[in-house]
């Protein structure tokens, strides 16, 4: 996400000093949404950052890996920050916080347990928001070439002439 | 008369489609001295072209037409824009095949005889028989250069294969190897050996394994007696006020429509868009659709029971690397009402990449539990279940009226109910294929449900009585004398078998018979 960083052209200093903790995990000022370590951070023109970072929460809790970094799951979402899409997103993640705020919470992002923010997507499953982000996220989780390797997947191998000489069976524990 | 022929040459044969069936017809016919056009809906797309990764591939070869569906299987709700996973480009599916190439067993041919009546079910016998195919297998195989046939060794066997392996013959299955498949265990026709590189799903880029896309088509080509038409989507079929056919309209690569005359037309467009163009070349003579007076045009649509088991293991299997689906256990393809059903069904290796597993292993599902499942995909096997399944009457490819595909014509919409025989055999199936994995220390196994149909059947079935399907035994239409089907549309029922060195082999015979009566002066 440097690239993000190196547009907005911000240091992670001075990021994090234009910024305040969301939850747990994000940091978001004026226009952007970061790591609260601001290992990375996105700017953000139509939707609100809270939105974005919200979102962000929202696909890692629709297919949570435990071992793939937030980056990836910013890159599957980034592209609803669009003007076209920016009404329904915020609408959807609008429901998503009253339905933490029924059950005590001040927002989605307030809910500390992965259960209970589940509850909430659970809750919202049929609707056309949460299915928008599921489905997408098939593709622009689990379609990066980059996030292909933390699941040990080579991808193309016609380049390296196959695995005839690179074991194709070199299963050595049966 | 060489190629490329006149638009109003009526001497030709018409062929549309240029997979199994239509590509191998139009090859094997031009061997033999006949004028073909065949007129193919997809671009032409060569090994150079093929890509290694998943969606890249899907957008350049899938057929993705507008399409509906309708019925209680789950491709309905998960997919219900994409009944099927076929291609649009010269070749068709046999660019896209994972290049299983297994005869029918001598009973599949005689279901009804041998099932006996089965409740809800359109059972028919075949017109032919094993023996009558025998001699056509032989060349198909040969064409093909189907391993373990023929005196061609086996492919070798790959991580995956080796997992399956092992677990078959811990469950105590005798019949495991590493199939009768169309892909060169050994440099032969031209073509060269497999280098295990996986993607046998998005077109062999070695050419190893048979694709009519560089072998039958290109060969015919050299004949001077074949033209292939590309974005050529063929629209109606049209007859003169005898009945008898005159020739297609279809819609160039601009759009435009044009009209070529035929001697002979052969349709070969898949099952689900062959029914579609016959109903939708519907006339005043021909109020219900061509060659349909027994009602059975786009009935008893088959697509294989078909379902997957995955599992997961404490360490890495890597099974994307090399061959697809080079792996079988045939212990179950056997007919033994016993297990509670009639028919059987094949076990084969299969692997999928990361994007499609995320995309197929429990469509729809979301959550730790899914998300566990994915990051073990480097320890995962997994295996295709395939069987026979029941052709109901009521699954059937329509007409849907108010879904226009982009040259206005009808979609067709895809309906289909599993019978209580396929639901019977996939429950044993997932069964029998768990336990092939946990007799080798899976952790965790997945019964995973069937994918958007790869193998479609039946839509235009062969019968011996005119009133119970739509061809002959040669693939001639009862009803119509010079319009023929050629593809897996002809099939009367559907076998546990992968089809296409079927379809191979009915087309290879097909091309004998339209050359011998068009020599006879009867076509």
């Amino acid at each position: 996400m440097t690239d993000v960083l190196d547009r907005t052209s911000m240091t992670r200093r001075s990021l994090l000093k234009q910024s305040v903790a969301l939850g747990v995990t994000f940091a978001v000022g004026g226009s952007f949404v970061a790591a609260n370590n601001a290992a990375w951070a996105l700017e953000v023109k139509h939707l609100k950052p809270s939105t974005m970072a919200t979102l962000i929460q929202m696909a890692r809790d629709i297919y949570p890996h435990d071992h793939v970094g937030d980056e990836y799951y910013v890159t599957a979402v980034k592209g609803y920050d669009d003007a076209k899409k920016a009404a329904s997103v915020e609408e959807g993640i609008s429901s998503l916080n009253a339905a933490a705020r029924k059950k005590g919470f001040k927002s989605y992002l307030d809910m500390g347990w992965e259960r209970d923010r589940v509850d909430v997507l659970r809750s919202l499953e049929k609707s056309k928001f949460f299915q928008t982000v599921r489905g997408g996220l098939i593709t622009g989780l689990y379609n990066q070439k980059t996030v292909w390797p933390l699941f040990g997947y080579e991808g193309e191998s016609y380049s390296k002439g196959g695995y005839i000489d690179r074991g194709f069976d070199d299963i050595n524990w049966l | 008369m060489t190629a490329p022929f006149k638009k109003n040459d009526d001497s030709v044969v018409v062929i549309i489609g240029t997979g199994a069936g239509g590509g191998v017809l139009a090859n094997e016919l031009a061997q033999r001295g006949v004028s073909v056009v065949s007129l193919e809906a997809g671009k032409r797309h060569l090994p150079e072209d093929y890509i290694n990764d998943e969606w890249a591939s899907f957008g350049q070869l899938a057929w993705l037409d507008a399409r509906t569906t309708s019925g209680d299987w789950r491709v309905a709700t998960d997919f219900s824009g994409l009944p099927t996973w076929i291609v649009k480009a010269v070749g068709g599916a046999t660019v896209h095949w994972a290049g299983a190439s297994l005869r029918f067993q001598p009973h599949e041919w005689k279901a009804k005889t041998n099932y006996g009546a089965v409740s809800g079910a359109n059972l028919l016998d075949w017109p032919i028989d094993s023996k009558e195919m025998a001699p056509w297998y032989k060349k198909a195989e040969d064409k093909l250069g189907v391993t373990r046939t023929g005196g061609r060794k086996g492919l070798p066997g790959n991580n995956n294969f080796k997992v399956f392996e092992a677990g078959a013959k811990k469950l105590g299955y005798k019949y495991v190897h590493t199939g009768r498949m169309a892909i060169n265990a050994e440099d032969y026709d031209g073509r060269t050996s497999c280098q295990q590189v996986g993607f046998c799903f998005q077109g062999c880029k070695y050419g190893a394994k048979w694709s009519a896309a560089y072998t039958d088509i290109p060969r015919g080509e050299a004949t001077g007696n074949l033209e292939v038409r590309e974005q050529s989507q063929v629209l109606r079929i049209e007859h003169d006020r005898s009945g008898k056919i005159t020739g297609v309209v279809y819609a160039d690569k601009n759009g435009k429509e044009q009209m070529q005359k035929a001697r002979i037309v052969c349709v070969a467009g898949n099952s689900i868009e062959s029914p579609r163009l016959l109903l939708n070349s519907a006339s005043s003579k021909f109020p219900d659709g061509l060659a349909n007076s027994s009602g059975q045009v786009g009935r008893n649509y088959m697509r294989h029971m078909t379902g997957s088991v995955y599992a997961n293991f404490e360490k890495p299997v890597k099974m994307w690397r090399g061959t697809t689906m080079a792996g079988i256990i045939t212990d179950e393809s056997r007919h033994d009402p016993s297990r509670g059903f009639v028919g059987g069904y094949e076990m084969e290796t299969l692997s999928i990449g990361l994007p499609f597993m995320a995309a197929f292993l429990d469509p729809g599902s979301w959550g730790r539990e899914f998300a566990t499942a994915l990051d073990s995909y480097e320890n995962m096997a997994g295996m295709w279940l395939v069987g026979e399944d029941m052709p109901q009457e009521t699954n059937r490819v329509s007409l849907n009226h108010d879904v226009k595909d982009q040259f206005g014509l009808p979609a067709p919409n895809v309906h289909f109910d599993d019978h209580p025989n396929d639901i019977a055999m996939r429950n044993h199936a997932y069964k029998q294929g768990t336990a092939v994995y946990e007799a080798v220390g899976a952790t965790r196994t997945f019964p995973t449900p069937p994918y958007p149909s790869t193998h479609n059947l039946g839509t235009n079935r062969m019968s011996k009585n005119p009133r119970d399907g739509v061809v002959n035994k040669w693939g001639q239409t009862h009803d119509i004398k010079n319009l023929f089907i050629s593809d897996g549309s002809q099939f009367t029922t559907g076998a546990a078998e992968n089809p296409t060195l079927t379809i191979v082999a009915l087309a290879i015979r097909q091309a004998d018979h339209i050359a011998k009566e068009m020599g006879r002066k009867n076509l």
